[in-house]
Formats: structure tokens, sequence, C-alpha cells
């Protein structure tokens, strides 16, 4: 019997053995595998285990945490959802996340190895440090004043800062509350089949993922191509070009909107936009030195990242004389996001030098403590120092005595360009009103913020629309947002309360101290001082057929 | 034929030293051990889940001490020769058992059972005293035999005239109280196959017409009785449809009779014929039938779109819990459902545990298992080896069940992890096959009353 009870306990041995390899096998070499399951919830229910870190705007959260109580256990909130959805996007238990809470979602939802400084204990533990902070290049009272601009109406607003490539607003209209989507369940179902059902599309990102035919902003790209090219040595002499321009090879008449662009300057072109002048003048460049400008603006390039993806802005590159006559004034295939356009800006502020821009400053842990921070980085040079200069001059004019005067801030230097666009079938489409606009304070060198403002809907009156009228009020509100300006008026205003200190508590400016005066403000109207074109100055922008008004 | 004859007349093993160490003190230093470790695991468990040392946690290191004290002086005073590492091996489990239930009840608020089971640990320690101290020597138990199989059918067939829960009629439900008679019924069962078979096991061996090769037709006189009772067990718990306990009495049954007499082909008929059954049964059952459905492929209803079963959630559940461990608290068994604290429980114990502590466990296991063939192995009557080879197969039948089960090895069947699983009947149960064991080691291990004497 001893024999028997020896194999009974031989054969037992042999169960546990089984057991135990079968349970390496199951946690060690199946472990990945389960771990991958979809089905799996682990990895959601670790993830919303912690609050989320948050992102900042002037240093401050605009996001939080709710504790749900659910096995997924915290959700997203949004302190001002809407004005800030275009920077942070969502961050949805059921819908995934987007824009910067997609990019620098390994730190806020803690999984960046950069959190710990002994990642490796982590592993170990399998623990997981708290969410990390994404401080954003935003400024509160210039995101503000764009959202502000632009509210109940279509369009988009990006500022940069031209010497770094911060950006400084970016605004996205009409948009929505991420906070809806935070969640699981039907209320998250439900916001999110409205969000996308809705015709006015309030989850499209139009700053950085929306093209517009730029229109007469785009010349700014030409005139400089005409400057560093030498096709354009003098800016003030004529340019012989009839009035109307008959485009190249073609029996079709390009008009301008206004008189007085005959033989023009290149200078009186863009300061009073004329479509003939510049269309000519990119003829005259070339198809090959127009597209390596707008190429050396950042056209073209796909991979722009800030640090979400931006749409690529497209310059057609193989088109005829007639087309390129065309897309010299931003029409015909000729498509730039608003965030390509104020690129275009800051370049001509940041004497030809395009930075790269950026969205995250900086990225830290929940004590503050540094994780990555951005870093300014060149895209190289979009013009010669020289044709950034004279750029300057032309786009002041615009401001001071042509197109754009209702961008002007006294006691600021402020340059810009105005912009309607044609679009749609045979012109159909209301046009798009832009701005281009970029501010320094007067006696310095520094550039301070460029912006680029599109209003897609500025006016069911077809006749009223002009970058002017509808773009350029909103630029002037980020600008004096931006850029503290030696106010005359009603001296250190009372701090908004829906901002609080965090305004003031921007970075420093090398002008100075003083807090910019807030735009919404209503002691602050936006199309301000009732400044209109001189009835002598030619009414600007009018594309391809667009006849006269 | 020469080897069975030499193996009837084996001589006895050697009888052990006279001055056989009792080795009291050695079993209450594991003893401390195995409570120092389940306290720290419980209050681990309370500050991991709620941040701070739980409310009942005097109640639960003073009943866990207070249990492994009382059974300790037991032991010393009634059986001061019986192995140091069996009763300590079931207090380390009873408390680790404990530890994760109170740490499955943090995720079921709506449903707390760690008190119920503390309290029935307690009743169950209180039996392995009681046991310890009143039966002086096993053999009396050989005398019980047939009223241990009549008290055994009994329990076994009345939970058929109750309600069946989860599709099984194997509880007995009375005042708020649920109740298992299957688990005692293992008890007694054991004890009549060994009381039946050293009596009978002689003829067994030795009788019966040739049929070819080694292999030899039992005698039917003998066998028949021993043979009727097994297949009426096994019948009534197939009819109460608890497949797992089926299998442990089948189990139980071959490798008791295999223990008595030797005869490896008997074994192979037994297994094949088992086999059969188990495939007629997985065909035609549909209980059973989904859950080999759901062992060959545990995640068949997530690619139905059903999300994962209480099978793929184990698996998820061990796989998550890696070489290491989530920590007791931080592992997310919740999810696989009802069941999760009861025939799932070691898929918590993998996944906070990880590889290296479910190891542990089963270790644990394993070692209190050898303990018990060891008993069988110094005994020197038959009835004493074969009652504690039966115990310890119980108990290693149970967890090659219930561990092949959730960690789809094999089929699951719903079994109890003995001392882990929330249950009252099975606690109490596996007391008392600690109790029978320490009492068949003090036998086996104590000198020869003249040499004692001496």
């Amino acid at each position: 019997m001893i024999r028997y009870i020896r194999w009974c306990a031989y054969f037992c041995a042999l169960l546990l053995v089984a057991l135990l390899v079968n349970i390496g096998r199951v946690q060690v070499w199946e472990a990945a595998a389960y771990g991958a399951n979809p089905a799996n919830k682990r990895p959601a229910i670790a993830r919303y285990a912690e609050p989320r870190g948050d992102v900042l705007v002037d240093d401050r959260p605009v996001t939080g945490s709710r504790d749900s109580g659910q096995v997924l256990r915290f959700e997203r909130t949004y302190a001002n959802g809407p004005l800030y959805a275009p920077v942070t996007g969502y961050s949805s238990q059921t819908y995934g996340t987007s824009f910067v809470e997609r990019a620098e979602d390994a730190v806020l939802s803690g999984t960046d190895p950069g959190l710990s400084a002994f990642p490796l204990w982590y592993e170990l533990s399998r623990g997981r440090p708290g969410g990390g902070n994404a401080a954003t290049t935003i400024r509160a009272a210039m995101q503000r004043a764009a959202y502000t601009g632009l509210a109940g109406k279509r369009g988009a607003v990006a500022a940069l800062e031209p010497a770094t490539g911060k950006i400084l607003a970016l605004v996205s209209s009409p948009s929505y509350d991420p906070g809806t989507l935070s969640g699981t369940g039907p209320r998250a179902e439900a916001a999110w089949a409205r969000l996308n059902a809705d015709p006015a599309k309030p989850m499209l990102n139009r700053a950085l993922r929306e093209t517009y035919p730029p229109g007469s902003t785009f010349k700014i790209v030409t005139a400089a191509a005409a400057l560093d090219s030498g096709t354009v040595t003098d800016v003030d002499a004529p340019t012989e070009t009839p009035d109307p321009y008959p485009l190249p090879g073609t029996s079709t008449l390009l008009p301008n909107a206004g008189t007085g662009c005959q033989d023009a300057s290149m200078a009186d072109a863009v300061q009073w936009s004329c479509n003939t002048v510049m269309a000519k003048i990119g003829v005259r460049v070339g198809l090959r030195g127009m597209v390596e400008a707008a190429r050396r603006f950042g056209f073209n390039e796909d991979g722009l990242r800030v640090p979400s993806w931006v749409s690529r802005s497209n310059f057609d590159t193989d088109m005829s004389q007639d087309q390129l006559a065309l897309s010299s004034i931003g029409q015909f295939n000729t498509k730039a996001t608003p965030l390509q356009m104020a690129m275009v800006a800051a370049a001509v502020a940041n004497g030809g030098e395009l930075k790269a821009p950026y969205l995250v400053d900086r990225t830290t842990q929940d004590d503050g403590s540094p994780v990555r921070r951005g870093a300014p980085r060149s895209l190289g040079r979009a013009m010669t120092p020289a044709t950034a200069l004279r750029l300057q001059e032309l786009m002041v004019k615009v401001v001071d005595n042509g197109t754009g005067r209702n961008a002007a801030v006294p006691g600021l230097v402020v340059g810009g360009k105005t912009g309607t666009a044609q679009h749609g079938v045979g012109n159909a489409g209301t046009p798009y009103a832009w701005f281009i606009a970029w501010a320094k304070a007067e006696g310095t060198g520094l550039p301070g913020v460029a912006v680029a403002v599109v209003v897609e809907d500025a006016s069911a009156v077809r006749g009223d629309i002009s970058g002017n009228g509808a773009a350029a009020p909103i630029a002037r509100a980020v600008i004096r947002a931006a850029l503290p300006v030696p106010d005359p008026g009603p001296a250190a205003p009372a701090p908004d309360p829906a901002e609080g200190p965090a305004a003031a508590r921007g970075p420093a400016r090398p002008q100075g101290p003083a807090r910019p005066q807030d735009p919404a403000r209503p002691q602050d109207p936006a199309p301000a001082r009732g400044e209109v074109p001189a009835p002598a100055a030619p009414v600007p922008e009018a594309g391809p057929g667009g006849g006269p008004r | 034929m020469t080897a069975l004859t030499a193996q009837v007349a084996e001589p006895a093993p050697p009888p052990p030293d006279a001055h056989a160490p009792r080795r009291r003190g050695v079993e209450l230093t594991l003893l401390a051990g195995a409570v120092l470790i389940s306290v720290l695991g419980h209050l681990y468990v309370g500050l991991a889940t709620t941040g701070r040392i739980p409310a009942g946690s005097a109640r639960y290191a003073g009943g866990l001490a207070g249990a492994a004290l009382l059974a300790h002086l037991a032991v010393r005073l009634r059986a001061p020769y019986a192995d140091p590492v069996v009763l300590p091996i079931a207090v380390l489990l009873n408390g680790l058992g404990l530890v994760l239930i109170q740490r499955l009840d943090a995720t079921t608020p709506a449903h707390l059972t760690a008190d119920d089971q503390l309290l029935w640990s307690a009743f169950g320690a209180a039996l392995f005293v009681v046991a310890v101290v009143l039966l002086r020597d096993h053999r009396t138990l050989q005398r019980y035999a047939y009223l241990s199989v009549a008290a055994a059918l009994v329990l076994m067939l009345v939970p058929v005239f109750f309600p069946a829960v989860n599709g099984a009629h194997i509880w007995i439900r009375f005042a708020g109280l649920s109740f298992q008679p299957g688990e005692f019924a293992k008890i007694l069962l054991a004890v009549f196959f060994a009381s039946y078979l050293a009596a009978n096991r002689t003829a067994l061996a030795l009788t019966g017409r040739r049929l070819f090769w080694r292999l030899r037709l039992l005698p039917g006189r003998v066998l028949g009785p021993i043979l009727a009772i097994w297949l009426l067990s096994v019948g009534v718990l197939v009819l109460e449809r608890d497949l797992g306990t089926s299998l442990l009495f089948f189990g139980l049954f071959v490798i008791m009779l295999f223990t008595a007499t030797g005869r490896i082909g008997w074994i192979a008929i037994g297994l094949v014929l088992a086999g059969l059954g188990a495939y007629a049964v997985g065909t035609l059952e549909p209980h059973v039938n989904s859950r080999v459905d759901d062992w060959l492929n545990p995640f068949a209803s997530i690619d139905r779109g059903e999300g994962p079963g209480q099978l793929a959630q184990s698996l998820f559940s061990f796989g998550a819990g890696g070489l290491l461990g989530a920590g007791l608290g931080h592992g997310q068994s919740f999810l696989i459902g009802f069941a999760a604290k009861s025939d799932f429980v070691l898929a918590t114990a993998g996944e906070e545990l990880g590889l290296v502590g479910l190891t542990a466990i089963l270790l644990l296991y394993g070692l209190l298992v050898s303990r018990g063939f060891r008993t069988g192995l110094a005994l020197r009557d038959p009835f004493g080896r074969l009652l504690a080879t039966g115990l310890a197969s119980i108990v290693a039948l149970q967890v090659f069940v219930i561990a092949g089960g959730v960690t789809g090895l094999i089929p699951l069947t719903g079994m109890a992890m003995p001392f882990l699983a929330q249950g009252g009947s099975s606690v109490v149960t596996n007391w008392i096959i600690v109790a029978l064991l320490v009492r068949l080691s003090d036998s086996a291990r104590r000198p020869e009353p003249q040499e004692s004497a001496a």
C-alpha cells in the first residue's frame, strides 16, 4: 500500500505542476494579450482611476476632474468649455481625446515616463504617478477677446508670438462644450450625435483644421516673392497694369473692386488691395518663384504639429498663367488655415524668420516640477530681413491709411492686410472676410503679436462683407488684449471677474507691466472709432468674376 | 502477481523514533507567522481600499489569533505528536481567504460577507478543537462506516427537495442560512471507503477472475456494494447538477480503490468510463455543455459582441496580475461578477498577489496534501493509511478542479477553493479534514507505547 500511496502523491504532485505551468502561461505568457483584449476594461479603469492632469491657460487650469463614482471613476470637466475647446479638445471616456488632450495624453493621464523620477519603480509596483499638467501658450485675455469678437459668427482666430511661435489665441466659432462628451452613457452619446449632426460643425477646429481661400491676405506672400526674387525692386514704382487686367492666355478680365489701381505701385496695390497689380506681379514672379515663396511660408507642408496636426495649406504647384494670376491673389485653388495666415503675418513681423507655432509651453508633474518644455523652433526664413522690413512698412500703411483702418490701435504700430475671399461654385457662397495683422509697441523693434482672423458669414448682406468691416475689429481686439497700450481711456480698468487676476499674470511683456485692456469690456466696442475708408479710396477686394459691386 | 504478494506481505514501516520530537514550539511559531501575515494582509486591504484601518480589525485579528491559539492548545494537549505544519497552513489559508473576501466586500458594499465568513471560520475552528479533543483514536471511526455512508447519502439527497441556486441543487436554505451538505458528505464517504476497503482489500487485491494480461475482474461480491454506493452518489450529484463534486467523488473512489488494491488497469478503465460519461453529460446537459464551450473558447462571447464571460474575466484577472500582482486592493477582479468571492476567489489572489503569490498559495496546498500523504505512509493501520490518503486526495482534487477551472486548464466546475472561497459549509468541512489529518498524524508520529513508557 505504501507504494500506491506514493504513486497517489506523485499523481497529486503532477496535478500541482500542471496548475503551476498553466498559471505561468496565463499570468506571464498570455498576460499581454489578455491586457490588450479590447473587452478587458482594466486599462480604461486604470486610466480613469486618478484625476486627470489639467490643461493650464495663464497657469490656471481650464479643465477639471469630477468623481463620477462609476467604474470609470474620474470624468473630465471644463471650466470654460466653448472658449477653450479648440485648444483643449475633449477627453471623453466614450470618444477618446482630441487636440491638447490627445497630444499630451500621456502626461495628463499619468503614463508619461517623465512624470516619475523612478519610472522603474512604477513599472514594478504597477502604480502610476498622478496626472501631470500641460501649460499652454494661450493667453486668456486674447482668447477671450477673439472669442467675444467672433460671438455669433462662424469663423476662427489664430494669434502668434512672432519671435517664438507661441500660439497666444486659438478660437473657432461656433464652439461647443467638450464637457458634454466627458462621461459614458446616453448623455455623452446624445451630445456626440447632436454635435456631429449640427450643420454649423461646432466641433470643427476652424483655426487649425479648416482651410479657406485666403483672398487678398495672400498678397503679402506674393509681395514677398516679388521682392525676394527681384521682380519688384522699387515698391513705389508704377507697374503698368491695366484695370481690369486680362488674365494671361484668356479673354477673362480681372477687375478690381474699386478705382485707382491702374498702373499702381506695389505699395499702393498692397495698401488698397489691387487685384490686378498683384495678379500681374505673381505672373511675373512665375510659377516656380511663387510656389517656392509659398512653401517658405509653410504652404504645401503636411507635417505641421502644434502638437496637434494642422491641415495642409495649399498653393498649387502646376498651374497655367491665368490660374497663377488668380492664385497670386489668394483665389483659385489656394487655401490656407487661419494658423497659416497668422504665420504669414508673424514671419513679416519677425524680420522674415518663420517660427514653428506651438501650443504647449511646458508639461509639469502635478507638483509643478517640469517634465518637458516647449522650445521655439525655426521653420527657416520666409523672406530676407530687408523684404520683411519693406513689407512691414506696406502693411502699416494698410492700417494707417488703407483698407484696414479698423485695426488701428493708438500707441501701437499695427500692420495688417485685409481679404475678402470668394468661394463656392460661381462664387455663390457668402465671401469670407479675412484680416491678418501684426502689432508692436511704438519705438521698439520687438515684434509683439501676429493675428489672423477669418469670418465665414460676416453678414447677411453680401455687399457689406469686407475684411476691414468684419475681421479687422476682431484682430484689433486681440491685439489690444495682447499688448499693453498707453491707454488714454479710463486708467487701470477693474479686472474682468470672469478672468480674475489671471489676465494680469501673463508673461511679462517687453513693453512693460501695464495690463492690456480687456476687449470684452463695453467701453471698447468692437468696430472701433467709426473709422471708415475715405470715400476716395478704392473699395477693396474682389475676386475674379466678382465684378463691380 | 509477485509484486502484489510482495505488497501485501510488506513489513510495517520501522517504528518512529522513541524520542520523536513533538515540535509543538515549531507549530506555535508557524501559527504566529500565519496569523501575522493574515492580519497584515487584512490591514493592507483596509488601507488600500478605504485609506484607513478597517473597523473590524480587532475582531479579525483577535478571532484569528484566538482560534489559532485554542486549536494549538487542543493539539498540544490531545495530539502532541501531530504534524506541526498542518494547523499553521490551515490558519494561514483561512486567514488569507478572509482577507480576500474582505477585499472583495469593498467592491460589493451591498453584499458584505466577511463577517459571516469569520463566524463560520470560528465555528470550523471550534469543531476542529472538538474533533481533536473527542476523537482520541482515528480507528474509532472505522466502526461507523455504514452509519457514515447512510448519513452521506441522506445529506446528498436532501438538497434535491430544495430549489436550485444558479442551476445546481446543492444548497439547503433554511432560516436564512445556506448550507451545502455535499461538502460534509465527502468526509463521510472518505471514512466509509477507507473502512470498507481496509476490511476487504485482501479480497479485492488477490481474488477475481483473470481477464487478460494482468487485468483481473474484481470479485463482484466485494466490489458490488462499494461500486453501488459510488454510482448512487455520483448519480445523485448529476441529478443535482453538481458536476464538480461528482468529479471529486469519482476521483476519490478511484484513488482509494487504487491505493487499496494496486490495480492500475481498473483505474484506466475507470478513467475511460468517466471520460465517456463526462462526454455524454457535456454534450447532452446544456448547463455543462456551455461550460465546456466556455473552456474551449473563453472569448467567444466577446466575438459575439456580448462582452467577456466569467471565465474570460477570470483570465483577464490572472493576466492583469502578471508576475508580482497589482497589490491587495488594487485589482479589478470584481469585473468577474457574482461568483468572484466563491468559485473565482483565486482570480483575486492571482490578480492582486500575482504569479508569485498564487504559486505560494498553491504550494501551501501542495504542502498540506503532501503532509497528508506522509501521514498515510507513516501510519501502520490500513484504515488510517487509506483515510489519510483519501483526505489528502480530497484537498488535492478540489484544488486542482477549481484552480484548473478558473485558469482555463480544464472546464469549469463549481467548487469551493478550500479555506479561500466564501462559503460556510466549505470552511467547516475543511477544518474537520484538518482535524482528522492532525489526529492521523499524531497517531503516525506517536512513539510505540512501551518505548515511550521506557
